[in-house]
Formats: structure tokens, sequence, C-alpha cells
């Protein structure tokens, strides 16, 4: 069983995580069940293992972060691994190198793995393709976020016991959002159902081709689901306006306490974070009982070491493109 | 390939299990806290069976149980063909001052004790460890490691032969496999 496990995995896309769409569903549960055991390993006493004490890893980051960088470097601290840190603003990015060069200078200082969060979306697929390392997608652009879908879907599957067959509700900016786009390909091959809901001009054009369904109607939409994914406004990708002002869409599509009561049921809420406190939730909603926030951070830890572990395993040697 | 060799039978096993349940008994001290510790995978089929024989012949005994994994600490990770996913660990005590037997079914070149030693730390510093299994492949270790209790031991300097325990519910049973040469 266990060889036959290792040999789906060997042969499918996790030679790297670029994105969720070119992952297994068996690779999404071995990636579980490892998880499962570091979330052990982060609650022992001594919260370490040294599993890839030989093994060297490069965040590089090209845009700003707070809990992927941290989570990412918790986890490879508590897997033993050692690393190095690289943001854009204080390298010779601005003295106009190129991301392949820049890249392979890093690794040419014997790097076997680079974590990549990079403002183009398919930046992490594109540099797969032409340096020798392994790459772990930490968000490119508005493509893909594999890991925050995994530990949305592993928050989800460790409060309901599955995935499988719950209404995910993803409210919010979906345009510019990676993090709907990976959470839609991971929560559906995991057979759940996914409802996105927003403002027309923040829901892309033709998305329910990937199988989801739309509506404009946050009330309704909250009293169909289990889990409402609340996404955050993303300013920053925003160059023009998509919505008159924040209060008029907080109004229509931020989740208050009054929304929540109003409901027949109670529903588990999720944000990947960071809150604009007051926009899409409130602060009464996010530091409620029914919020699974802080839970989505912690399992973020255990799953981003359980893609390490997993990656690091396969051979260099192996990759092909 | 030649025909596999039968080492252990059912009740030669069984015999074994036995013997280390009235064993353990017999060298814990009145006040000492003990823990059979399984390692996963293939440990635990028979650490599981020496604890409920010693709660059938002791059902008073407060022995404590657990089970191991030690993927995280092998020597290995990345190394071999195969990609390593972890088992269930689970020890819901405190392994602190208290005497653990780690349980494996073959001992072989020693590496998965080694890691063991080092999982089991993780949990508290224990007042002693010791190693039980049911087989011992004598002249194969690569680590300096010894099994206080062993059941059968198995003298082959060959490299090209396998130890291969069944667990089954009422047939248990030991081969000796001998590879087929490359």
């Amino acid at each position: 069983m266990a060889n036959r496990k290792s040999k789906e995995i060997e042969s499918t896309a996790m030679q790297h995580l670029l994105g969720i769409k070119d992952l297994d569903v068996s690779s999404i549960h071995t990636i579980f069940s490892t998880a499962d055991q570091f979330k052990g390993v982060i609650n022992s006493p001594t919260r370490k293992t040294p599993a890839l004490r030989d093994v060297t890893i490069a965040n590089v980051f090209f845009e700003n972060s707070t809990r992927t960088r941290i989570s990412f470097e918790l986890a490879q601290k508590r897997l033993g691994a050692d690393v190095v840190n690289f943001s854009s603003s204080s390298s010779s990015v601005s003295k106009g190198e190129t991301l392949i060069d820049t890249i392979n200078n890093i690794l040419s200082m014997k790097v076997d793995m680079v974590v990549l969060r990079h403002p183009s979306p398919g930046a992490c697929k594109f540099l797969a393709r032409h340096v020798n390392s392994k790459i772990i997608n930490a968000g490119d652009g508005t493509h893909e976020h594999p890991t925050q879908a995994l530990l949305d879907a592993y928050s989800i599957r460790e409060k309901f016991g599955d995935v499988g067959g719950k209404k995910i509700a993803i409210v919010g900016d979906i345009l510019h959002s990676r993090v709907a786009l990976s959470n839609i390909y991971c929560l559906q091959k995991l057979g759940a159902e996914v409802t996105l809901c927003g403002p027309r001009s923040l829901i892309p054009y033709q998305i329910e081709e990937l199988g989801v369904k739309v509506s404009y109607n946050l009330q309704e939409t909250l009293e169909w689901c289990d889990v409402a994914n609340m996404l955050r406004i993303q300013h920053e990708r925003q160059d023009v306006k998509y919505f008159p002002s924040l209060r008029e869409y907080a109004s229509l599509y931020g989740l208050t306490m009054d929304k929540l009561n109003a409901l027949s049921k109670e529903i588990t809420i999720m944000h990947p974070g960071p809150i604009n406190r007051g926009v899409e939730v409130t602060s009464e909603v996010a530091d409620s009982n029914q919020s699974i926030i802080l839970q989505q951070v912690e399992n973020g830890v255990a799953i981003r070491m359980a893609v390490l572990f997993l990656l690091a395993q396969s051979k260099l040697n192996k990759i092909i493109h | 390939m030649a025909k596999p060799r039968l080492i252990l039978d059912n009740a030669a096993i069984d015999l074994i299990i036995s013997r280390f349940a009235l064993q353990i008994m017999e060298d814990q001290a009145s006040d000492e806290v003990v823990a059979i510790v399984g390692l996963q995978p293939r440990g635990v089929e028979f650490s599981r069976r020496i604890f409920a024989r010693v709660k059938e012949f002791f059902p008073e005994n407060n022995l404590l149980y657990g089970e191991l994994d030690i993927t995280f600490h092998r020597d290995d990770v990345g190394r071999g063909e195969q990609i390593l996913v972890p088992k269930e660990t689970y020890l819901r005590f405190s392994t602190e001052n208290i005497k653990i037997i780690l349980v494996d079914d073959v001992l072989y070149t020693g590496r998965s004790v080694r890691a063991a030693l080092d999982a089991i730390v993780n949990f508290g510093r224990p007042k002693q460890v010791e190693l039980m299994t049911l087989i011992d492949r004598r002249y194969n270790r690569e680590l300096p490691i010894s099994p206080d209790y062993a059941g059968a031991t198995v003298d082959s300097r060959s490299t090209g032969e396998k130890v291969k325990v069944d667990w089954l519910d009422n047939d248990n049973k030991v081969w000796l496999i001998e590879k087929v040469k490359k």
C-alpha cells in the first residue's frame, strides 16, 4: 500500500508544487496524512524533527508577506533545514537582474529548494522549466497559492472530518485572488461544492466554466453554505475602481454578526489573512467562536512541513520538464 | 527464486509472545512504570500482541502502551528510491523518567532503532530504554545496537536474504526468503 502510494507521488507533479491544478487527489491525501503527523510533532515538547537537516531552502519573496513567509520559515526550521531569506526590495533585482539569474545565483550557493512568491502569474512554472531546483509556489500573482488552499482544505477536514460533500462559499475579491483559484481546484478535487459570491465586477468572466456556482447575494450564499471563506479586498492589485466605496462593499458583502445571527444554522468562518477588519469581516465575527482563522494559521505550518518533507525526498535528477 | 524457508510457525511465535510478556513482568520493579512502544509500521503488530498478552496474564498491571513512527528521524530521507510517508505516532503519555521497551519485528542493520531512540526523547527523558525484537539477524548490524529480548536469531551473512513476518489473525509465520540474484 505504502509502495503504491509512493509511486503515485513520484509520477505526479510532486517534483515541484506549482499549483493545485496539476496535483492529483492521492497526493493531496498524502500531504494531509503527513501533516497530521507533523501537527503531532509541533505540539510535542520539542516541536522539531531533524528530518531535513541536510537540506537548504531559499525563501525568495518578490512580494510582501507576513503569514506565508513566517509559516514557511517556521516549517523549514522545525524540519531542521537551513534557511536563507531573500526579499526583492533589498536585492540586486532593483539593479536589473533577471529572475532566472537571481535564482541561479542563489542555487549556485548549493541551495536545494526554492520557495517563490512573485507578482507575475506563472512565474513559478517558468522558473521550474529553466532552473535545476525544486520550486514551491508561495503565490504567483493572481494565479495560484497552493499551500494556502491545502491548509484551508485541511482546516475544513479537521473541523468536519471530511471535505467531500461540504458546501463552501468563497466570498469577496475573486478576480484578484490566487487563494480563490487554488481553493476552487483543491475543494473540487476533494469533492466539495463551491459557490463564489461577490460584486459582479470582482467575479471573473466565465468562472462558471470551472464548475462553480456564482451568486451576487451574500445572505442567500451564507444560508446555503457550511463554510464561508471571506477573501480580502486586494487594493494593491486593483488598478481601477471595482466598487463605489469600501463602505458600500462592507454593507453588501462584509460579514457582520447580524448577518450570521439571521441564518438558520451555524456556519464556519475562514479567512486567509491579512484581515481588513470592518471590511470583509467585522472584528466581532473574526474573533467569534465560529471563526477558525487562527487554526488555519496553525495548520499552515503543519501543511508546509508536509509539503517540504515530501518534496525534499524526490531526487533532483528526476526533475523532468 | 529459492523456496521460502519457514523459521517460526504460529505456535513458536505464540510461545515467544508469552515468554516476553512474562519476562516484562518479571523484570518490572514494584514501583516502576513501564511502557511498551511498538515501532511503525511492522513492529506494532508484535507490540499489540505482547501488550494484549500481558493484560491477559496480569489484568491489574498498569503497563502503558504506545506506537512510534520514526520516519522523521531516519538517516536516509531523500536517499532511497521511495518517498517516505509517515505512519501514526500514538503516544499519550510522557516518557519522562519511565522505562520504555521498544518493540520491532526484525532487528537488522539497527538504523531504525537508532532513529527510534532519537524519536522517543521528543516525548521526555526516559529512565531506561530496552529493545525487544522477534527476530535478531546477527552479523548484519551497521550500528552498535543489540536487543535486550530476542525471540529467535537468524545468523546470515548473506545480503541476498530477507526475513519476512506474516501477521495474520491466528496464523503468524516468519519466513527466510532468498532474493533473486541480479
